[in-house]
């Protein structure tokens, strides 16, 4: 049981950012490990590391705007037992520091938790220069790096709870804007282990982050409308991505969809590909950010401009159904 | 700490002396690897293991050790050879520097041996992994002491800076920073390719407290450690003015050294003029 809210009637769908379930998490984990740090580059309050620092001032770092200084000096404290979380926006941590975050943190192997804030074009207004949609990409390729990217405020107050307990480098991706709660206490979490929102055997939509909000009410158009019934999974973990679900969709469905606020080459989307082309290839449509950048906007209209909205999703469905029809007949005449 | 007496002074040398012949053999034996910089810091390191820091080869994982972090990752050879003299491992292990499945990684990795204490080689990386160090240290008001040794040249990278201007917000006086300064990197002299001087305003103006000495003079390097663990509310740096290549003639002061071993012939030459000045130290 996934203990879901009632995401059909939008009326009763709270709207909150990611990023205030990440200032929530690390508050109780600070309070439950006293070695947990939150150190901050000049950005507590967009990051939401300013209660914990009023929670837990004698935990909290303020070493201002050097996001390489971030992760090493993380390093340093982490390989003396600490449990550092540093926070930044995204574009610049990890952006910026990827050379420190793959020595100091990746090889080195220290305890380090990133959290990356602002990502994704739904930053909205300040434009592409604030707007990480590759940084998925340069975590994922880094061996021993967890990456997790939770679908609304409430399981990342779950996965920043969850990291601090779990040893090794993380990366945890959340977001600026309100975005849709459609998990409850209730909801179970584990790294790792991806969840299936919504049953259906025709198309598997595979997604992560916010936008399993759209994946959710695209499958429930598609179904009322069209009687295309969609899996939604919400594939938090993108690394080390539980394999078997995604096998498991691929060969009940035989297509699927990825869902992410991320370009779509090197994301996760790529790599659930990357998986299906080795154990069950099937047709794959890919959302996501189509190798551009964003630019300044409201976060739905960029979501929407960029091909992440339920619209687009309905459209990637329909295509991977269409695909996997078309194959089928392929297959059928070749056979005769 | 006390300073070291004449008999220790010439015990010191004598180590010092077969760390740099460490080096050569590992060099040798690598056919790669960067040579004048190890050989300049080769009385620094041998200081650093058998007299200024806290720490027990047996126990390389003890908690209330003093942290030595090498920056300048490149120059590990006189790291291993300081270690190997110094019992953390066989002095025959020197000959696998670089090899398939070594512990002596080109660049140091911690992961394969923990006395290392950090993976290093990207430059600029160090002293800010320091920084946490100690800062980690007064969060858990331990009395360990952190040094890191830094190479000149990579004071032009930013992150150094970036935690020069850090630690002593954070009045780290369990911090000592060591600069290798042999005025030469990978394509020329320091003050060509990019200038560093006035190099110790620099740290000044940073709020650092900041020792100069002769960095190939044991005397001299021990007694400014010693002036360096007695100061309070500051990160301490010192220079350690360095001849690149320190102890084989040839290779003294020429940065054409820095990023290449000797062949075999003239690592037998170097091994020479080696035992040759051993035999003066104990003489």
């Amino acid at each position: 049981m996934m203990h879901l809210v009632d995401y059909r009637n939008t009326d009763a769908v709270k709207q909150v950012p990611t990023r205030n379930g990440f200032g929530e998490g690390i508050i109780e984990a600070g309070a439950k490990d006293k070695n947990v740090l939150a150190i901050c580059a000049d950005l507590a309050e967009s990051t939401r590391m300013e209660g914990f620092k009023k929670a837990h001032p004698d935990q909290y770092i303020e070493i201002g705007v050097a996001e390489q200084l971030l992760v090493a000096m993380a390093a340093g404290l982490a390989s003396a037992g600490k449990i550092p979380w540093i926070a930044s926006y995204a574009m610049f941590n990890p952006g910026r520091s990827w050379e420190q975050v793959r020595t100091t943190m990746a090889l080195n192997e220290t305890n380090v938790k990133i959290a990356g804030a602002h990502a994704g074009v739904s930053v909205g207004p300040d434009g592409a220069t604030h707007q990480a949609i590759e940084d998925i990409a340069i975590m994922r390729v880094i061996p021993h790096m967890m990456v997790v990217v939770p679908c609304d405020s409430v399981q990342t107050k779950k996965a920043t709870l969850a990291l601090s307990e779990k040893w090794g480098p993380t990366y945890l991706r959340f977001g600026r804007e309100k975005s849709a709660v459609i998990t409850t206490d209730q909801t179970p979490f584990e790294i790792g282990k991806a969840q299936i929102f919504r049953e259906g055997t025709d198309v598997a939509i595979i997604a992560c982050g916010i936008l399993v909000y759209n994946a959710l009410i695209a499958a429930e158009e598609l179904a009322n409308d069209e009687g295309i019934n969609c899996i939604v999974i919400n594939n938090h973990t993108v690394k080390p991505m539980d394999e078997p679900a995604v096998v498991a969709a691929a060969q009940r469905c035989g297509a699927v969809v990825t869902v992410e606020e991320h370009q779509i080459h090197a994301g996760m989307g790529s790599r659930v590909a990357e998986i299906l082309a080795q154990k069950h290839p099937v047709p794959i449509e890919f959302v996501g950010v189509n190798d551009t950048f964003g630019q300044s906007g409201d976060p739905m209209e960029l979501i929407e401009h960029y091909g992440m909205g339920t619209n687009a999703i309905k459209e990637a469905a329909r295509r991977a159904a269409r695909r996997k029809h078309g194959s089928r007949l392929t297959a059928a005449n070749t056979q005769e | 700490m006390q300073a070291p007496s004449s008999e220790r002074l010439t015990f010191l040398l004598e180590r010092a002396n077969f760390v740099r012949q460490g080096i050569i053999r590992s060099l040798v034996s690598a056919g790669s690897g960067h040579s004048a910089g190890s050989l300049d810091m080769a009385d620094i390191f041998t200081a650093l293991y058998h007299h200024v820091m806290r720490h027990d080869p047996k126990n390389p994982a003890w908690e209330d050790r003093d942290r030595l972090l090498l920056s300048c990752g490149h120059i590990a050879p006189v790291r291993y050879s300081a270690m190997a003299y110094a019992d953390y491992f066989p002095v025959d292990e020197l000959l696998t520097l670089r090899k398939f499945g070594t512990r002596l990684q080109g660049h140091p990795e911690r992961v394969r041996m923990n006395a290392l204490e950090t993976t290093s080689g990207p430059l600029g990386e160090g002293l800010a992994q320091g920084t946490g160090m100690a800062l980690a240290a007064k969060l858990d008001k331990k009395d360990w002491r952190v040094y890191v040794v830094t190479s000149d040249a990579e004071h032009q990278c930013g992150l150094h800076m970036e935690a020069m201007m850090t630690a002593p917000k954070f009045k780290l006086d369990n911090l000592t920073c060591i600069i290798d300064r042999n005025f030469i990197q990978i394509d020329g002299s320091t003050e060509e390719i990019m200038p560093l001087e006035p190099l110790a305003d620099k740290y000044r103006a940073f709020n650092w407290e900041v020792f100069e000495c002769d960095g190939n003079d044991m005397a001299a390097f021990i007694q400014t450690t010693e002036k360096a663990k007695a100061v309070t509310g500051k990160p301490q740096v010192i220079i350690a003015n360095t001849v690149p290549g320190k102890g084989v003639s040839y290779m003294e002061g020429d940065y054409t050294w820095h990023g290449k071993p000797p062949n075999k012939e003239q690592a037998d030459v170097a091994l020479r003029e080696l035992e040759a000045a051993r035999t003066r130290i104990l003489a």
